[in-house]
């Protein structure tokens, strides 16, 4: 074959060979021979580019972009023989320094690659860094040529995903999880058979795009923790995997580590979706570091203050200039990546109102940006989640513009969900709307809109919503300012761990009832990482700086809660066995099949008469099995009935039709095993005309 | 980086010495390749290898698919723990039949 004309260099600047690149692809591609550099910037007057030997302080070279080398905004390079494993690289760029126009251009620092495909500085996890080194986070070079075999993204339908919220580190660090490497995608990956033993069949990982977990590190003013930025919410770079998540990130290798990740539990049925953090980037205020975009065109990238501050809708300093097209398009090119190069099946957006909001931090009514990734043709069968609401006071639960694609993190589920338990008075109409899939949020864009969840990253986990009343945020070193207070908590009767019996049965009836309302509910159930094995944060709703045990997952508490796990695991299982539970389309509470029953209709102590005062605490359902997927489906009968009220009742049951028989699968107020029962092993109801409800606690029965 | 050959019972036996890293895979697939015949069967050598870099990883893995393209078979013996586990991580291991020692290599590439 003829070699091509482009890979040969046609300058050469103190030794290094070259010639003008490519503008596109943005980034640093490995070219035959070579490597070309693309980077824009609309403010700079002119850029070079920086060549180090992997890891050292001074460049091996600095490399003006030629005046010939840039095409409108883009400047673009290929250099040639550069022994690419061992190379890192970065930016330097001029221009103005008018804070007030929203110029912040500085010559004296080195800039990290916007499109930086791995990035280097924080290999090995909580590693002391040199804090002294002129360039912490450093572009480098990859190869994406994953040996996907016959892999591609999942695409379960919406309706059918059980979501497990997760954190890649804490997931396996405890020295109890056995793994080989803890606490990285490598452990995540060997304990894939126990995420399939639960029966979740997507993981949403909480941030794995780099971050610096040393962001706003301090000492603990009561004890000697090193608190960090554990969570991640605050990106370095939108297309590295984070180093310190991989067991192999000391060797450069963390993009196959989490590649070969993906692709195992894709074979085991598993989807994977990312928690993205596009509002806003770890670069902070005035004040903050330069990174990457500040130095590079801090106006574009940043959404600013006539006076040329930053903006805070993103409550941590800096705000993305989402609606910027340019930012526009490397947001989509950063989807697009991962969608294609990782086979990511799904993204959750934090703060995703703030990517409705236009370049002067207004909201937009038809965002472009959100409709382009609602349409984009790479992204179409992915998952797309807002968190819709930002820390600027936008709040679009039920309203975030979705053009038939967007879903929500449904906040008021939440919110329902957390009072109704606990007994709140005038809840139980509400319940009933969260049950059917939140109709009065999501009209017309039906329950698969709805992410139901009671307890994510942000707050109490299920166990500390049942155990305690207030947050007890003291070491996260803020006299426990930080972290929310409406947490609509109830402690059972005791503030925190206690060995009263009675306390505790009611704690674990509790959270065995949340799962039960939610694995029946319409639309998308997410639990969190630990709530099935009763994990504890000791009241904290907001560790986001622990690397800590109490963060960490503690396999021990699969045999210690080992009745609850069973019991997550069975009701799991029970909402993918039936279809009646997962309906695309709201129900209509009407009969259109001719069953003689309604898709759905409410009961209360008393079968076809509903209790919807102020104080009733008495709530039931039942679902039609003929009216599975709008009649598509043949399914069982449902029942399920609640009691938030502190005594037992007695619940009339409705009759079902000639020859069919209700048979108990889940009552809350019964001791393992008999809590709840395999799927198929069912006992029949001996009594099937009332049955009687202790007091917190909720009886699913199906109908056969 | 040291690369010998030497045929034992039709086996063609490739004793690798050194790192293979960024700057040696290139040399390394060149060897290999002038070594690939079809229905070759290749016994590697790489207990010598302290360190293989994600370019060493991605030169065995284009070795297995030239030799697999020819019908042939590969070996791999004497992989240290550390590139064991580097290569399990990356699912470069799923690729390969690891062996311990010459004998059982000549069983696993006579099977």
């Amino acid at each position: 074959m003829i070699s091509r004309i482009d890979t040969h260099p046609t300058h050469e600047y103190k030794g290094y060979k070259l010639r003008a690149g490519k503008l596109q692809p943005f980034g640093a591609t490995l070219v035959p021979d070579g490597v070309n550099f693309s980077v824009f910037s609309m403010h700079a007057t002119s850029c070079t580019l920086l060549l180090f030997n992997k890891g050292a302080n001074e460049p091996l070279i600095e490399i003006p972009f030629l005046d010939q080398f840039r095409i409108g905004n883009v400047y673009a390079m290929t250099v040639f023989d550069l022994p690419y494993e061992n190379i890192d690289y970065g930016f330097r760029f001029d221009g103005p320094w008018e804070p007030e126009n929203g110029h912040r251009f500085d010559n004296t620092k080195i800039l990290s690659d916007p499109y930086a495909k791995v990035i280097s500085g924080r290999d090995v996890w909580g590693r002391t860094p040199d804090w002294d080194k002129p360039y912490p986070y450093r572009s480098r070079l990859v190869i994406d040529d994953f040996d996907w075999e016959d892999d591609r993204p999942v695409e379960i339908p919406i309706e059918d995903l059980v979501i497990y919220e997760m954190h890649v580190r804490g997931f396996t660090k405890h020295e109890s999880s056995g793994v080989h490497v803890r606490g990285t995608f490598d452990g995540l990956r060997e304990k894939i058979p126990y995420l399939v033993s639960l029966g979740v069949n997507c993981v949403e990982l909480m941030p794995v795009y780099e971050f610096d977990e040393f962001e706003h590190s301090k000492r603990s003013p009561d004890s000697d923790e090193l608190l960090m930025n554990y969570w991640g919410y605050s990106t370095v770079g939108f297309f590295a995997p984070k180093a310190g998540y991989a067991a192999t990130g000391k060797f450069g290798m963390q993009v196959d580590e989490l590649k070969n990740l993906i692709k195992e539990l894709h074979a085991n049925k598993i989807e994977v979706m990312l928690d993205v953090v596009f509002n806003h980037t770890a670069e902070g205020n005035e004040r903050g570091p330069y990174i990457s975009f500040r130095g590079i065109d801090n106006k574009t990238y940043y959404i600013l203050t006539p006076e040329g501050y930053y903006y805070n809708f993103s409550g941590t300093g800096n705000t993305l200039n989402c609606n910027n097209p340019i930012v526009r398009g490397l947001v989509l090119d950063c989807l697009r990546y991962w969608a294609s190069e990782y086979h990511v099946d799904g993204f959750r957006f934090d703060l995703a109102s703030i990517l409705g909001r236009d370049q002067f931090g207004a909201p937009l009514s038809n965002p472009p940006l959100l409709e382009q990734l609602a349409y984009d043709p790479i992204l179409a069968k992915c998952k797309l989640i807002a968190e819709a609401w930002d820390a600027g006071g936008l709040y679009q639960v039920g309203s975030f513009p979705a053009y038939g694609r967007w879903a929500e993190w449904n906040g008021k589920y939440r919110d329902s969900i957390r009072r109704f338990i606990k007994g709140d008075k005038d809840l139980v109409g509400d319940m009933a709307q969260r049950i059917m899939g939140s109709p009065d949020l999501y009209a017309t864009r039906g329950p698969t809109a709805s992410i139901n969840f009671a307890c994510c990253h942000d707050g109490f986990t299920l166990m500390d919503l049942v155990s305690y009343n207030e947050k007890h945020n003291w070491n996260n070193g803020e006299n426990n300012n930080d972290g929310a207070n409406d947490n609509h908590s109830w402690n059972c009767g005791w503030e925190g761990e206690t060995d009263n019996p009675d306390i505790n049965a009611l704690r674990f009836r509790q959270i065995r009832n949340v799962a039960s309302i939610l694995m029946t509910s319409q639309g998308i159930p997410m639990i969190l990482m630990g709530d099935e094995v009763g994990h504890t944060q000791l009241g904290n709703n907001n560790m986001y700086c622990h690397d800590t045990e109490t963060n960490w997952f503690d396999w021990r508490l699969t045999e210690k809660n080992a009745d609850l796990l069973r019991f997550f695991q069975h009701i799991i299982a029970f909402r993918r066995a039936h279809p009646v539970l997962r309906n695309r389309y709201h129900l209509s509470q009407s009969d259109y099949i001719g069953s003689g029953y309604p898709d759905i209709s409410w009961h209360g102590t008393q079968a076809w008469n509903p209790d919807w005062s102020a104080n009733s605490t008495a709530l039931a359902f039942m679902l039609c099995g003929k009216h599975a997927r709008g009649g598509q489906a043949q399914d069982d009968y449902i029942y399920v009935a609640m009691n938030t009220y502190h005594d037992a009742l007695w619940f009339n049951i409705p009759q079902l039709p000639a020859g069919m028989q209700w048979h108990m699968s889940v009552n809350t107020s019964m001791p393992s095993p008999q809590d709840i029962w395999a799927l198929g092993d069912e006992p029949v109801l001996g009594e099937q005309q009332n049955i009687l409800l202790g007091n917190h606690s909720v009886v699913i029965l199906v109908g056969r | 980086m040291e690369l010998t050959k030497e045929v034992r019972e039709d086996i063609t036996v490739i004793t690798v010495n050194g790192d293979i890293d960024g700057a040696t895979a290139p040399q390394l697939q060149e060897f290999v390749v002038a070594e690939i015949t079809p229905n070759c069967r290749i016994f590697l050598d790489t207990s010598r290898v302290e360190y293989m870099s994600s370019a060493g990883l991605r030169v065995l893995l284009v070795l297995y698919r030239k030799i697999n393209e020819s019908k042939g078979t590969v070996v791999l013996v004497g992989v240290s723990s550390d590139i064991y586990d580097a290569m399990s991580a990356t699912g470069f291991l799923r690729h390969f039949t690891l062996v311990d020692t010459f004998e059982e290599g000549v069983k696993a590439l006579t099977s």
